[in-house]
């Protein structure tokens, strides 16, 4: 069941799948007898929350699975922690830096960057925000490119 | 895809109504000033931020959806998220006064932003150690995006106020301006208080002196001098309201107006 659901892209940065990204929470047989998927947002906002939801059915059902349970899970919240090594590693090869290993829970200082490209840590942050609810805008002073970040949040 | 279990069976009557119009109070506290930053999106002064305001915003109205769908199961009438956002009129919004103030310049909107947020942690921090399940989980989730909104807010006011002799006045306008409204971020009524006795939502008081604090040290930073405080009249978590927020339901209300049940 894993190993279905990692065939699921992640929408908005498609060399991620679901289960990269940490987003889904369990795979079980409940009580019931059904199968149970709890998936969780990334952000509350995030407008790939319907499209993750919509794939993942679409995967279950193509592999005869119509009886299984998609359950949206809140808590604990999500967080890019969660994100594998494997996605780290093809975020990276992707030319976004990932996010540190654990996040800064708080508010405190953000880690430095390496940059995707050539790896030099002289990089600076040119917005907190990006082209997803997931992304940062940084510059290297390196090699001058500008690249993405994945939050740590 | 339900989420969680709905309100528990046998809560009494009174107890539910009033959970249900303090849900509604933060749910439409981020719904307003989402949409107002929406209104920034493309006119903000760069790119940079207006991806970023347009951020702020997805995230707010994205902690909106998930309490006004909460709010609408507590009611238990049928009410979804797209009804109590498209169809209540300005006297049901039940948001703070401050969020619905309109943009004005950058400064505004920042000084605007960095009070909100600095109230919006203390509140979902509070909320995260909740008698209610449901709300405890999406404070915990709101909680992590408004820590991140107050590192662009905060760092955009010192930003702008120990910049240029420009941006410092401007950024001290809007504060003036805007303070007026920041006491009723912690005026406790009957409902907050009703809401704190069961355990539902934090004392306020004890977030107001956090919230002090922290909004002194950033004024502080950013060169700026903080008003006396002022008198509050503004009653918009109790659905009086400015005449601003009737403009904006205007606009964000339009299509399901015009065209009742219109779907994409």
């Amino acid at each position: 069941m894993w190993r279905l659901l990692a065939g699921v892209p992640d929408p908005e940065i498609p060399v991620l799948s679901i289960i990269d990204l940490g987003v889904v929470r369990y795979v079980r047989h409940a009580a019931d007898g059904r199968l149970h998927v709890g998936i969780t947002p990334t952000y509350s906002g995030c407008p790939a929350t319907d499209a993750i939801r919509s794939a993942a059915r679409a995967a279950l059902d193509e592999a005869g699975h119509r009886e299984a349970l998609l359950e949206e899970v809140l808590s604990p919240p999500w967080t890019s922690d969660w994100l594998t090594a494997q996605g780290r590693a093809k975020l990276a090869a992707f030319g976004i830096a990932p996010p540190a290993a654990t996040a800064a829970a708080s508010g405190s200082a953000p880690a430095p960057v390496h940059c995707p490209r050539c790896g030099s840590l002289s990089t600076e942050r040119i917005s907190e925000f990006g082209s997803t609810p997931c992304k940062a805008h940084y510059v290297c002073r390196a090699c001058r490119e500008p690249f993405d970040h994945f939050k740590c949040i | 895809m339900s989420a969680a279990a709905a309100a528990p069976v046998g809560r009494d009557r009174a107890l539910n109504a009033a959970l249900f119009h303090y849900v509604l109070r933060l749910a439409d506290t981020s719904l307003v000033l989402g949409q107002r930053l929406g209104e920034w999106i493309g006119h903000a002064p760069a790119l940079e931020e207006d991806l970023g305001l347009a951020n702020l915003a997805l995230d707010l109205v994205g902690q909106a959806r998930l309490l006004l769908t909460y709010a609408g199961e507590i009611e238990g009438k049928g009410r979804d998220e797209d009804a109590l956002a498209f169809l209540r009129d300005a006297p049901e919004f039940l948001n703070l006064t401050l969020a619905e103030q309109p943009n004005g310049d950058f400064a505004h909107t920042v000084v605007r932003q960095w009070l909100i947020d600095a109230w919006q942690i203390e509140v979902y921090e509070g909320l995260t150690r909740s008698a209610d399940t449901r709300l405890a989980a999406i404070a915990a989730k709101a909680l992590k995006e408004t820590r991140y909104h107050y590192r662009f807010s905060s760092g955009w006011l010192v930003r702008l106020g120990d910049g240029t002799a420009e941006s410092q006045a401007r950024a001290q306008q809007a504060v003036d301006s805007l303070w007026r409204f920041t006491a009723e971020l912690f005026a406790a009524d009957e409902l907050d208080e009703r809401m704190a006795a069961v355990g539902i939502a934090p004392q306020l008081a004890a977030g107001a002196e956090r919230w002090g604090q922290r909004v002194d040290v950033d004024l502080h930073r950013a060169t700026l001098v903080r008003p006396a405080q002022q008198p509050h009249p503004w009653h918009g978590k109790r659905g009086v309201h400015t005449e601003h927020l009737g403009h904006l339901l205007g606009e964000m209300q339009h299509l399901q107006r015009t065209y009742p049940g219109v779907r994409w």
